[in-house]
């Protein structure tokens, strides 16, 4: 999977960025991850993303179709495939792997 | 902690349960799973968990109005719908009646990067949104610990899980969490401590290439329960546990009586038959007609319209019924009516839990009125003569609590004819022994009652005749030399009738000898009296000549007299008078 990935995210700059964060309620772990996230998209992909907020305690119907079982998560709706980060993304290098804007150094392979 | 027990034991006496509906584990566990609680079902991989949650669920559902929420982290639909499929639960239409949520949790460590701190807030979220939606009472969460490769901050789960088991006995419902077995401990993430109220283990065993799963409740907290390993079994019913000692022996007895089939050994039985609910063995050496004798009850049995089981460990259905033709009993047209229903297998097909779990499941489908066991020695391949013992004890426990009334056959060696090759003996209420007599270059089967509790019973040793009508008991020959069976008997017998007969010829001999002199002497008393009759006649005549003769005298004097005229008035008187 990565191995394909790889050579579409080095080439292709014009790709629209779907981003969903879910939270639940107002926490500290989702406000940091929201902050985390926003300042992550504007130095990588600005002017391409979207990010919606899904508040699972005011939609927990929401929780089961993307499999939400930690709280934040992001998922990457696009581009494919998907991909799910959980945390308050504080390590930046960590979610940029994630989100595979980076390689990953050693256990990509 | 134990404060707070006490006085929830002070308000409830025992900790309020909530059944499982699962055969057996009410019974186990003394009503059920602790009501609004976790329970912690733990176990290796195959073992049964995933089913007994889903059973627990469903249950629930159906029996008992409780809907049930079932999180599943394992496995997908597909292969749950094909896991239950086999087992009759129509789980799609629960689904649709709202009485049942299935939500699959899917953690897919590839998928997921993890980065900073977290919570399974997600989690909870989802759960109580399942709960509150169907507004369920229960809940499995099946095998929850996939999480732990899921997602790598153990300390997070393990703070999110004790939170998480927290937040189920808040929300009050009843729980049952799945956990893989872990290498010296209960659970591989050791879920056992958060889940404190009540921990079944489930196991699944191979011992001498036969395999059974068995339950134990590890712990009960609040609870008495049984605390031995008791086997399971998993079928198109689900899953069926047997509590090994289910009952004292407290169970009411029948004084009703049935025929054995044979009337002379109802006769012989104090003319009634056994006891209804009583258990029955039949014991002898081999083709000593052991298994014709239970036919025999299984015959009259459904002639009486009851139904009847039959447990066959050695010979097949087809077999039993055409050598049971052969004396003359037709058991297929009680098979065809639904009378008569056979249960063959070979003892060594599984072990003897598995015999015992699968009797119970037999018996309780028919609620046959009558069980054979055909034979019960066989058992003992199945296992050691102390497990058979155990498990025969359980059974006849079982078959007594149940007012059925038992036939087990016995094969014995030749020697120790009085004692059985499971120890049962002391045990059962009737015992028949068939042996074989071995006299005059021939064998023949001889039967005696050994012991018969609660009725009179003849202590005769009677022969044992298969015929092409059925079993005879005819009695044996008591003689100086012994007992005399067969043709010894019969030649006996024919000595006898001989003997009889030549006696009564002789007794008619000398009865017509007695006629004849009597009738010598009859006519010795005839001739006689004949003599004495004409010796009479002669002597009257005689009188009578001298009668005349002296009358003729008197008269002449008397003319005489007249003539002399003297005293003639007083004379011509007399003469007159006469």
């Amino acid at each position: 999977m990565n191995i394909q990935t790889k050579p579409q995210d080095n080439i292709d700059y014009e790709e629209k960025w779907e981003l969903r964060l879910y939270t639940a309620g107002q926490t500290p772990k989702s406000l940091s991850a929201f902050a985390n996230l926003k300042r992550l998209c504007e130095e990588h992909l600005k002017g391409r993303y979207t990010i919606e907020v899904v508040d699972l305690t005011r939609n927990p119907q929401l929780a089961a179709g993307d499999q939400i079982v930690a709280i934040p998560t992001l998922v990457r709706k696009l581009p494919e495939p998907l991909r799910r980060i959980v945390g308050d993304l504080r390590d930046t290098e960590r979610t940029l792997v994630g989100l595979q804007l980076r390689p990953a150094k050693s256990d990509n392979q | 902690m134990a404060k707070v027990k006490n006085s929830k034991r002070a308000v409830y006496r025992e900790l309020p349960k909530a059944a499982t509906g699962i055969q057996g584990l009410d019974e186990i566990t003394g009503g059920g799973l602790p009501l609004g609680r976790p329970t912690l079902v733990c176990g290796s991989a195959g073992c049964g968990k995933t089913l007994m949650a889903i059973e627990f669920l469903v249950r629930g559902a159906i029996d008992y109005g409780e809907p049930g929420v079932f999180m599943v982290f394992e496995e997908t639909a597909q292969e749950l719908a094909q896991n239950v499929q086999s087992l009759g639960f129509d789980l799609d239409q629960l689904i649709r009646e709202k009485k049942l949520t299935i939500d699959f949790v899917r953690v897919e460590r590839n998928e997921i990067e993890e980065t900073g701190d977290y919570d399974l807030e997600g989690l909870f979220v989802r759960l109580n949104h399942a709960i509150d939606s169907i507004g369920a009472k229960r809940v499995a969460l099946d095998t929850i610990e996939t999480l732990f490769s899921g997602l790598s901050n153990e300390g997070i789960l393990r703070a999110e899980l004790r939170r998480l088991f927290r937040w189920l006995k808040d929300k009050g419902v009843t729980a049952i969490v799945t956990g893989e077995r872990g290498e010296g401990r209960l659970t591989r993430h050791g879920l056992e401590e958060y889940v404190s109220d009540c921990v079944i283990l489930l196991d699944h065993r191979v011992v001498e290439e036969v395999s059974t799963r068995r339950l134990r409740v590890v712990k009960y907290r609040g609870s008495v329960h049984g605390t031995n390993e008791y086997p399971f079994l998993i079928d198109e019913n689900g899953i069926s546990i047997l509590p090994i000692t289910s009952m004292g022996l407290q169970h009411k007895v029948s004084n009703e009586r049935v025929p054995t089939g044979v009337s002379r050994l109802d006769a012989m039985l104090g003319g009634e038959g056994y006891y209804r609910g009583s258990t029955v063995l039949v014991s002898g050496t081999a083709g000593s007609g052991k298994t014709s004798l239970a036919a025999h009850f299984v015959n009259a049995a459904c002639g009486r319209g009851e139904r009847c089981l039959y447990f066959a460990f050695e010979e097949s259905p087809q077999q039993i019924v055409r050598n049971m033709k052969s004396i003359g009993l037709d058991l297929e047209r009680w098979i065809k009516k639904g009378l008569l229903r056979f249960h063959a297998t070979r003892s060594t097909v599984y072990g003897l839990e598995m015999h015992l779990v699968t009797a119970h499941k037999v018996i309780r489908e028919f609620q046959p009125h009558v069980v054979v066991l055909d034979p019960i020695g066989n058992l003992t391949m199945a296992g050691t003569v102390d497990d058979t013992t155990s498990m025969l004890t359980r059974l006849m426990d079982y078959l007594k609590s149940q007012k059925i009334t038992a036939v087990w056959t016995s094969l014995t060696s030749g020697d120790a004819t009085e004692t059985t090759d499971v120890r049962i003996s002391s045990l059962v209420d009737t015992w028949l022994l068939l042996r074989d007599i071995e006299l005059g270059g021939e064998r023949n089967r001889a039967m005696y009652v050994l012991k018969s509790r609660g009725m009179a019973h003849s202590n005769q040793i009677r022969e044992f005749l298969l015929t092409e009508h059925g079993i005879e008991l005819t009695d044996v020959y008591l003689g100086p030399e012994g007992v005399l069976t067969g043709s010894a008997r019969q030649s006996q017998e024919a000595k006898e009738t001989a003997e009889a007969l030549a006696h009564e010829q002789e007794i008619a001999a000398r009865r017509r000898e007695l006629d004849r002199k009597r009738l010598a002497l009859e006519a010795r008393i005839a001739a006689m009296r004949m003599e004495f009759e004409a010796e009479e006649e002669e002597s009257k005549r005689m009188i009578g000549e001298e009668q005349a003769r002296s009358d003729k005298v008197r008269q002449d004097r008397e003319r005489m007299a007249a003539s002399r005229h003297a005293d003639a008035k007083q004379i011509s008187n007399k003469v007159r008078a006469k």
